[in-house]
């Protein structure tokens, strides 16, 4: 009995999550034919709650490519791919504490901040780094002008509410 | 070398390694905001495309109506025909006498005090340039000058062909603008980033001058001024907004009346006909076709260079000559042709879906099935419907047939060939175009391009039809041309090539839908006729904001527009939600919740994405929809006393309103009496079959009339919605405190207009 009930539930989730990532991706399919360039994909994937490494986006997308990759994405190999993602709850968001303690690490004398060019340096040196233009995006909601640097617990504060 | 060192590396190696852990974390958690952001951009941009096209669609659906009105209704008392006659008479185009009259500038005074740019004719390039930096400076010009600059673009425009050929053997260069709408900064930057118009450089602006932005007037102003001054290498084409009729709902009109209380009239009068001779097109070393719309598979450029492009004064309504057939006919003069000689309103849901009969004269053209079909269509009606309409039509024009012969009953015999003639040689004084020569200016007009091959209805739009590579190909191939370049569609770049680059949109009107919605955009094309494509943002404080901010304010106000028309349905969305829960537990799941919206509302949304915007609180992944609805009401219920549903009617025909209001208000004085506004809500809610009993209609009516003096001001009306608009949004400013300087549009609403 818990079986049938499992597999009904499983099913009306799977339904669910069909219609969520065919609106998702619809949202990029300019020509209407069921196509998305591979460059929004990320987003696409993003979108959908999933927060994936730039090393595992790459993984995921080399999983729905053509054999011989022709620069767009079919919604046909994506969508099963996609599903499966969603049911393993893959990727999961990270929480705000565990953020938290990243910064902190980065941060080690506990000051509450990082420097404009201590960001800078661990955001395009370290990790998957940051392309200039993703660099100066981040610069701009999150350095405080005055001090010319990041109290991050506030910015992670701001971000999170915007999110909401 | 001791341990000490080696553990102080140890130490060094376990702190690197986790300082490019912490900043992968940090880099991957910021990459998914992003991502998020970019959603919710596009999605906040489908909201805007869906409503201003569903808005189009309403314009089109009121002008199909109100030439159901003229074609169909009988004024039962003399009164009523009056008040038919009076709706329409503006619309006619005016005689050589009467514009004349309109032209008639010289008796108006400018007074001492006036501070404003002085013209004198012919002009003068200073000249031109003086009138740029005076409306920079925010003056305005004296209807005078107005008048008699208008009167002389139209003795220029006259003189033009159709097709305007241009050379870059002349001006080196040509560079070519979009959309404007009103919107006066994005002309000025123009200006100051690619340099005025000279004899070495050629400007076209490829239509949609007018509506929606606030500086319509001004910029009307610096392109025909420009176009005197330089008239080789000054070009105009015109696009589906220089159309008196658009203008009434999309707010030329109310700009014009607002600025130039007294001659406004006369100035609205003289643009009309100005309109109608701007030219159609204009072709680059017979290279490069730029037109405003686009093209459908009928496209005939041999045509469209032939006809009198003058005849077509609106692309919303082929007849403009029905008043002088009513008045003919009242006169019981036996010796006219009668009703069934005259063209059958072939654009009416009826004349194409039925077979011919012999009350009425067939449209042959109209009825071939599985042609592209690219006229203004209203909804397909059902089956019902449709017959019950026909019995009306049939009936009326019985009666009308009976009392011009004085018999009980007629017999007419099938007259196709008066359909297709191109001139009712009685009472008209001006010649109609013929059926196939409107279709073509309104192909080229209205429609847009399309990823798939084919030609097919514009139903978004109304009219004009989506077009496919092939079309293109086709057409480029039959006359010899590299690539088309047109507008009419918003684009983020400001600029959008397709069908292989044959296609190019260029649009020039930045943030159009709001602050920070989008980029505009010019092209150049040099003697190789390579494009070269410039964008711009004219809003210096969309630079200063952060993308999370453009995209909060955009977002706002698209979501606002979306919450109106989820309110202004909300009584059939409580019935589809009702659909979903049978067992009534108040409770709807989401996915339920997805498409009961989306079948009611129509608009194509991605809702699930836009859910978390739209539905706050949820109770076990359900939605408690009768509080959210009752939620979307309470934004709306401000100080008005008129109740909940009522309100909602008015939110949901809010722009048809307000357009029927302009149409009524002939003489422009600002308000109608409550009995023309009840009389024709009435009849358009009969015709779409809005459910509203007389009582609703009078009570709409007298709540509307806010001092009791037996008139709706119109501007008082309109007031009201804004005002309630401005109360919702006082949340979102406190995110953007430099955007005091911005170019806002009047109405905050981009759905509204």
């Amino acid at each position: 009995m818990a079986d049938d009930r499992d597999r009904d539930s499983t099913e009306v989730a799977v339904a669910e999550f069909h219609k969520k990532i065919k609106e998702a991706f619809e949202v990029f399919d300019h020509e209407s034919n069921n196509t998305v360039d591979v460059r929004e994909v990320g987003t696409i994937i993003r979108s959908l709650g999933c927060c994936p490494s730039e090393g595992e986006l790459h993984d995921l997308i080399a999983e729905v490519e053509e054999e011989e990759p022709t620069g767009y994405i079919r919604f046909e190999k994506f969508l099963p791919v996609m599903t499966e993602v969603l049911l393993e709850r893959r990727y999961r968001p990270i929480p705000e504490d565990i953020l938290l303690r990243a910064f902190e690490v980065l941060d080690p004398a506990k000051q509450g901040f990082l420097s404009k060019d201590e960001l800078i340096k661990y955001m395009t040196e370290e990790g998957e780094p940051f392309s200039q233009e993703e660099m100066e995006e981040m610069l701009s909601a999150a350095i405080d002008p005055e001090s010319n640097s990041i109290h991050y617990k506030d910015y992670i504060t701001m971000m999170v509410i915007d999110e909401n | 070398m001791g341990s000490g060192t080696s553990t102080q590396h140890h130490f060094a190696f376990q702190n690197a390694e986790k300082a490019f852990r912490a900043a992968a974390l940090i880099q991957r958690w910021y990459r998914r905001y992003v991502a998020r952001l970019e959603m919710r951009r596009r999605c906040t941009w489908s909201i805007f495309q869906s409503i201003e096209y569903a808005g189009q669609q309403d314009q089109v659906k009121l002008h199909n109506f109100f030439s159901y009105l003229v074609d169909h209704f009988t004024p039962s008392s003399h009164n009523e025909r009056d008040f038919l006659n009076c709706m329409f008479t503006e619309e006619r185009s005016p005689q050589a006498s009467e514009t004349q009259n309109c032209g008639d500038y010289d008796s108006i005074e400018v007074p001492d005090s006036y501070t404003g740019p002085r013209l004198s004719f012919p002009l003068l390039p200073d000249h031109a340039t003086a009138l740029v930096e005076a409306f920079r400076r925010k003056q305005r010009l004296h209807a005078r000058y107005v008048l008699n600059l208008l009167h002389e673009a139209r003795k220029h425009l006259v003189q033009l062909p159709n097709i305007n050929r241009v050379s870059t053997c002349y001006s080196e260069e040509i560079t070519v603008c979009g959309d404007l709408h009103g919107q006066l900064d994005d002309l000025i930057f123009i200006f100051y980033k690619n340099g005025l118009p000279s004899p070495e450089r050629a400007y076209v602006f490829n239509g949609d001058f007018v509506d929606r932005g606030k500086d319509s007037v001004e910029i009307l102003m610096v392109l025909f001024a420009f176009m005197l001054v330089y008239p080789k290498e000054f070009h105009l084409n015109r696009g589906n907004h220089e159309d008196h009729i658009v203008n009434l709902r999309y707010g030329f009109t109310k700009e014009v009346m607002h600025k130039y209380k007294i001659h406004g009239k006369k100035i609205l009068k003289l643009l009309q006909d100005v309109f109608c001779w701007l030219p159609l097109a204009t072709l680059v070393d017979e290279k490069v076709l730029i037109l405003h719309g686009g093209v459908s598979d009928r496209t005939d450029l041999e045509l469209l260079a032939k006809l009198d492009r003058h005849k077509i004064v609106s692309t919303m309504r082929y007849k403009t000559r029905k008043e002088n057939k009513k008045q003919a006919e009242e006169k019981g003069n036996a010796n006219q042709t009668g009703s069934a000689g005259r063209p059958s309103p072939w654009f009416l849901p009826q004349s194409r879906s039925l077979p011919s009969s012999p009350l009425r004269p067939s449209t042959h053209k109209a009825h071939r099935a599985g042609r592209s079909s690219s006229v203004p269509c209203g909804v397909p009606l059902d089956p019902k419907e449709l017959s019950r309409r026909v019995r009306r039509s049939v009936d009326l024009e019985l009666e009308r047939c009976r009392q011009q012969a004085g018999f009980p009953a007629i017999k007419e015999k099938e007259e196709p060939s008066s359909s297709e003639s191109e001139v009712d040689s009685d009472a008209e004084e001006q010649p109609q175009p013929t059926p196939e020569e409107w279709r073509q200016v309104v192909d080229i007009l209205w429609s847009d391009p399309m990823a798939q091959e084919g030609c097919r209805a514009n139903t978004v739009r109304g009219g004009g039809c989506y077009f496919g590579p092939n079309v293109t190909e086709r057409l480029l191939q039959k006359y010899h041309l590299q690539f088309l370049i047109r507008s009419h569609e918003c684009k983020p770049e400001g600029y959008e090539f397709c069908h292989s680059r044959k296609v190019l949109t260029i649009f020039s009107a930045s943030n159009y839908y709001e602050v920070g919605s989008n980029r505009g955009a010019y092209v150049k094309l040099g003697p190789d006729l390579t494009p070269h494509i410039m964008q711009f943002q004219a809003n210096k404080a969309t630079h200063t904001l952060t993308m999370r901010q453009r995209i909060s304010r955009v977002e706002e106000s698209a979501l606002r527009a979306l919450r109106e028309k989820l309110f202004a349905h909300s009584s059939d969305i409580l019935v589809e939600f009702k659909k979903h829960d049978k067992d009534e537990t108040g409770l709807i799941a989401l996915s339920d919740w997805a498409a009961a919206v989306e079948s009611v509302l129509h608009l194509g949304l991605p809702w699930r994405m836009l859910r978390p915007q739209l539905v706050s609180s949820l109770t076990d992944n359900k939605l408690a929809y009768k509080s959210w609805l009752e939620n979307l009401a309470k934004e709306k219920l401000s100080q008005q006393n008129i109740q909940s549903s009522l309100l909602e009617t008015l939110y949901r025909n809010r722009s048809n309103l307000e357009t029927i209001f302009r149409i009524i208000d002939s003489d422009h004085s600002g308000s109608i009496s409550l009995d023309e506004f009840r009389h024709t809500w009435k009849l358009f809610s009969s015709h779409m079959n809005i459910d509203i009993t007389d009582d609703c209609i009078c009570d709409l009516a007298r709540s509307i009339d806010f001092n009791k003096d037996g008139h709706i001001d119109i501007n008082e009306f309109l007031e009201a919605f804004r005002l309630v608009e401005q109360s919702c949004s006082g949340g979102d400013v406190s995110d953007c405190p430099q955007v005091t300087n911005s170019s806002n549009r009047d109405c905050s609403s981009p759905g509204a207009h």
